[in-house]
């Protein structure tokens, strides 16, 4: 295992390290030492490693990755896997806002809380927060999955393209455009399969969720409106 | 921007490190706010003496034989600490109201930063580091205190424009967002009778507070009372005499972050401000909920 102290290097170099590893393989377990809070922590990688982060993170981290598996061993702070491509981010604690923001692909799982604006904008990353999560979760995501097995905040999925979402305990108040749906078997078996993803199977099954998603009625184009363009 | 931070003690031991604490995290949170940086700090009195923590462009000029002058005009002797552009006058409470008046005679030049029985406000522009040193703020003690980080918004980099804003005796209130509607209630404010020394919005939500508590509300009333009067983005973090309290707008874009332990309740922008508070590894770390007060006291 390669180990890294942030309290020895610097964080820029720690990036650079883990941003060479691409094409290599022969250095695919790294742990970090001391984050105390610090930004972009393992921002932007692109290989197949894993990387351990012993603590809390603070902006960004995990942003944009690509293949890696992170696993934060505290909490995280605003925007942790945001515009994540592939790959999977772990956070055993609690992640601040904007969790997988504009995510593109890969796995999220939060295993504590999540803040506000949780998969804001996602578009096809699959997030599982084994918690709550905050107001404006959702908002305008376009594509992929938010499981919660906790309660949600105000204005879930607001202006709502085609993300699905699934919740189990309560709603607080759905957003503009957002509307509980029927659980087909086909979402039971693609929620057991996030659940299962999730390291959330043996917490919850998929028949103690609800469905949420878009009505479409916000973004697409009605004949009834044409005279206002 | 801005970064904020926190402390209130719960366990007297650490009292004498209180300032060494506060600067470290004030510190931590330099990009947050390099223009200026501030803290307030309640480090209490003798029975009987109250405090008032002056400023002044030219300290050299206006601290000179302050002591003499305001004996004279006051009848009575106070004393005087110097601090940098600062300076601390302690004196019987009784006579706060009259030496203010004394001063603004004696020393039209200077700023009163605050009046109260435990607070004392220092606050300049440049780095935090820089600012934390000439007032040499590590070596304070105190029950707790709030620091802030600047980066200006809605007004200029001066000194007046920089956090702590203290409004009201013991009373002060840091901010980081910016206030839409601030002229609006600066002007209601205004017609009320509350005075005001600068432009920024964050003196307004200051004063808005004062005012709410001499109404008699208390100050769990009247920081819920931000969240219908005061629009904008603001996560606010007060000190009063005996407790420290913390507001977000219901929106909570700007960031924050809490820790408790047996010995101490501590606010930052960021977890890195709370990293280096001795057993954070085992507090309790929570993101305060949005439109929600919190408020801690002795």
């Amino acid at each position: 295992m390669q180990s890294y102290d942030l309290a020895e290097g610097s964080l820029r170099a720690l990036n650079q390290a883990l941003h060479d590893l691409k094409g290599l393989t022969n250095m695919t377990d790294w742990e970090v030492l001391n984050p105390r809070g610090a930004h972009a922590i393992a921002a932007g990688l692109d290989a197949p490693v894993t990387v351990h982060v012993r603590g809390s993170t603070g902006y960004y981290c995990a942003g944009m990755n690509k293949q890696a598996t992170v696993h934060i061993h505290g909490s995280a702070g605003p925007g942790v896997a945001e515009n994540m491509m592939s790959g999977t981010v772990i956070v055993e604690g609690d992640a601040s806002q904007y969790a997988g923001a504009t995510g593109r692909g890969g796995l999220l799982v939060i295993k504590g809380n999540a803040s506000s604006r949780c998969g804001i904008s996602m578009k096809g990353i699959d997030i599982v927060v084994h918690g709550n999560i905050g107001h404006m979760s959702a908002f305008m995501a376009q594509s992929g999955n938010l499981v919660v097995l906790g309660d949600a905040g105000e204005a879930l999925g607001d202006s709502l393209y085609e993300a699905r979402i699934f919740v189990r305990g309560s709603v607080k108040s759905l957003g503009a455009d957002c509307i509980e749906k029927e659980m087909r078997p086909e979402h039971l078996a693609l929620l057991e399969e996030l659940l299962r993803r999730g390291l959330a199977d043996h917490k919850a099954r998929p028949e103690e969720f609800r469905r949420y998603g878009s009505a479409r009625r916000l973004y697409n184009f009605s004949i009834d409106n044409a005279s206002s363009y | 921007m801005c970064g904020i931070v926190g402390l209130f003690l719960k366990d007297r031991a650490l009292e004498p490190q209180l300032g060494a604490l506060l600067t470290d995290m004030l510190v931590t949170m330099t990009d947050r706010g390099p223009d200026s940086a501030g803290i307030a700090i309640y480090s209490g009195a003798a029975d009987g003496l109250g405090k008032i923590t002056l400023q002044s462009p030219q300290p050299g000029e206006d601290f000179r034989d302050l002591d003499a002058d305001l004996h004279a005009a006051l009848g009575q002797p106070v004393a005087l600490r110097v601090k940098d552009t600062h300076a601390v006058i302690e004196l019987p409470q009784d006579q706060i109201e009259a030496a203010r008046s004394a001063l603004a005679h004696l020393r039209p030049r200077a700023k009163v930063m605050s009046v109260g029985d435990s607070i004392e406000i220092f606050k300049e522009v440049g780095l935090p580091r820089e600012v934390a040193a000439r007032f040499d703020l590590a070596r304070m003690g105190g029950t707790h205190g709030v620091g802030h980080t600047r980066m200006a918004t809605e007004s200029a980099v001066t000194t007046l424009g920089a956090h702590p804003f203290s409004t009201g005796p013991d009373q002060c209130l840091v901010h980081n967002g910016s206030l839409s509607n601030h002229n609006n209630v600066r002007r209601e404010l205004i017609r009320a009778g509350m005075r005001f020394e600068t432009e920024n919005d964050t003196e307004v939500a200051a004063a808005f507070l004062t005012h709410r508590l001499q109404q008699g509300a208390s100050l769990g009333e009247a920081l819920e009372a931000t969240l219908s009067e005061l629009d904008g983005f603001f996560t606010f973090v007060v000190g009063t005499r005996d407790g420290f309290g913390v507001v977000r707008d219901p929106i909570a874009c700007k960031p924050a972050v809490m820790a408790e332990t047996e010995a101490y309740v501590a606010f930052g922008s960021e977890y890195r401000a709370l990293a280096g508070l001795p057993g954070i590894e085992a507090a309790r770390v929570w993101e305060p909920e949005p439109a929600t007060v919190y408020f801690w006291e002795r």
